[in-house]
């Protein structure tokens, strides 16, 4: 009888956490832990989800850091542009940065058509102020019946955790431009950029338009301190890259328009360069190829 | 891997008169576990290693090789070991064009029609043991892989003048060995056996005294056997015959196991 009333005079600062207890796993790894990231089962290496959970299962359990997946587009880009965009709202829920290129759609059309996720009803903390405002005028007194639950959180629906792996999307909506906001994204829409091409140097076997990527592929890398190159004085976290429809006739290759390509090798070469840099800095990206438009068997695509 | 052992070294005490060229290729699968092997064999034998790593960090290798019980840090720390970050050097080349101070070996990236050789050079003067305290025994060079230069648009020949020149250098010259990897694609219907990585396994391996081919199990998928692997001790010019026998290979953690086919463990 005299615990409900003590601990409603308790200030809020002593509530329990969402999870309801005070167990912390102890955690003796040195490595720090990044949200939506774990170790997989198989051999320690730090995954991450795709957004489908199931394509997670088929691929041994998520997408390794520093890797790449290359995707091959179906006949009009349909589910390899809902594979894409299930990605990129995955890092969106997991707080992941996000990195978008494209030559078709400016990376905010992209950003606005993520699906929504499913959200799960958790309890979380809130301040006494927050409840007055809040509750409605029926529950504003003390509750008569159901006292012994009065000191409890009220329960409000949030979006789930981080700590879970993978999440579920309802593709019939479009994810909340609040949630949207509330990711780091950086964009490259191909006519925005091609006017600033100014490479003196032609580098080799690839070309202006990919150099052009690449190069500012490097430098937000860079810049944001994906490759340890800065201190972060916050916690570290993950760049998703999604290349959208690389090697189209709107990327300036000819790949796909004709058997004999003058650039036959651009697209390799900057895939080559793509790795190089994934394999140095805390990132994972999803490439999507429309490989039914090429006519020349592209040599060794690795 | 002691059935491989045995009957490299039954090979070795015929009394070869010049070095190894050992050539591993693969379809369909993936025989990177050989070259990690390779690697982790020659560095405790006491032999300086050239390694051109051209498709993965120097951190892969060293994180396999741990495991395998060999540490190239401190191989290349000793001098051992010396390591051609092919990523690394090829992104400053692809990120900066001419303005790149990078290695030379890497040239092929400015001017793939150049071929590859900025790349001998660079084996050329890496693959000498000795000079700086400790004498290593006979020189190595192992090539991961081969046939990743064609996909950067470097021609079928150049590869293959590439291979021909280490093979004068390491093998006959300097009495070393020489072990690369080549991966080929699938084959298509059309068969067009005039580009791509078929004609370089083919020239190459007119080239090697000692062809390791893995595929994965024709059969499809199975947990226990992970693929096969077809050995050929190719005819040298003394008039030896061409030995051709057919393995089975299931990759563990700390190395592969290979057996006969019919007596994987899963089986018996």
């Amino acid at each position: 009888m005299a615990a409900p009333r003590r601990s409603v005079g308790k200030p809020t600062s002593d509530r329990l956490p969402c999870n309801t207890t005070s167990f912390q796993k102890k955690s003796r790894s040195k490595l720090v832990s990044i949200p939506g990231t774990r170790p997989s089962v198989q051999n320690g290496q730090l995954i991450v989800s795709t957004g489908v959970t199931s394509l997670d299962y088929v691929i041994g359990g998520g997408l390794a850091v520093g890797t790449l997946l290359l995707i091959e587009e179906d006949r009009y880009d349909s589910y390899s542009r809902m594979l894409l965009k299930y990605f990129l709202a995955e890092g969106v829920v997991c707080g992941h940065e996000l990195y978008v290129a494209s030559a078709l759609d400016h990376c905010n059309d992209i950003l606005q058509e993520l699906p929504a996720p499913i959200l799960d009803d958790i309890a979380s903390p809130k301040t006494v102020e927050d409840q007055a405002k809040s509750c409605d005028p029926e529950s504003q007194e003390a509750m008569k019946i159901a006292w012994r639950y009065q000191h409890l959180p009220k329960v409000q629906t949030a979006l789930a955790s981080s700590s879970r792996f993978g999440h579920y999307y309802d593709v019939s909506k479009t994810m909340d431009p609040e949630i949207c906001q509330a990711a780091r994204c950086h964009g490259f829409y191909l006519p925005e950029h091609s006017t600033a091409v100014t490479s003196p140097t032609t580098t080799g076997p690839m070309s202006e338009t990919y150099s052009s990527l690449l190069n500012n592929l490097q430098e937000v890398i860079h810049r944001e301190g994906f490759d340890g190159s800065v201190p972060q004085t916050k916690s570290r976290n993950i760049l998703r890259i999604g290349l959208h429809s690389l090697g189209s006739a709107l990327w300036g290759d000819d790949l796909c328009c004709r058997e004999n390509p003058s650039h036959g090798r651009a697209l390799t070469t900057f895939l080559y360069g793509l790795r190089a840099m994934l394999r140095s800095s805390l990132s994972v990206a999803v490439v999507t190829v429309p490989s039914h438009l090429i006519q020349v068997r592209v040599c060794a695509v690795h | 891997m002691e059935g491989k052992e045995r009957q490299r070294r039954s090979k070795r005490e015929r009394g070869r008169k010049r070095g190894e060229f050992i050539l591993v290729s693969d379809k369909h699968t993936d025989a990177s576990f050989l070259i990690h092997h390779f690697l982790s064999f020659y560095l405790r034998a006491g032999c300086k290693v050239c390694f051109l790593g051209l498709v993965q960090s120097f951190s892969h290798y060293s994180a396999i090789s741990q495991r395998l019980g060999v540490s190239l840090t401190q191989a290349r720390e000793k001098g051992q070991l010396v390591f051609l970050e092919g990523l690394k050097e090829s992104l400053g080349v692809l990120l900066q064009g001419e303005a790149s101070k990078g290695t030379r070996a890497v040239d092929f990236l400015r001017d793939p029609s150049s071929g590859l050789r900025g790349l001998y050079d660079f084996v050329r003067d890496n693959v000498r043991g000795g000079g700086g305290g400790e004498e290593w025994g006979p020189p190595v060079l192992l090539v991961d892989d081969l046939s990743v230069v064609l996909s950067l648009g470097v021609s079928v020949g150049a590869a293959l003048d590439f291979s021909h020149y280490c093979r004068a250098t390491v093998c006959s010259k300097l009495q070393g060995s020489m072990v690369m990897l080549v991966r080929c694609e699938e084959e298509e219907e059309e068969e067009e056996s005039d580009e791509g990585s078929e004609r370089l396994l083919r020239g190459l391996i007119h080239q090697c005294s000692l062809t390791l081919q893995v595929q994965g199990l024709p059969t499809g998928y199975c947990r226990d056997i992970h693929g096969q692997v077809e050995v050929c001790w190719r005819g040298q010019c003394d008039g030896q015959q061409t030995q051709k026998k057919l393995f089975q290979y299931k990759v563990h953690d700390k190395g592969a196991s290979f057996f006969a086919r019919g007596t994987s463990s899963a089986v018996l």
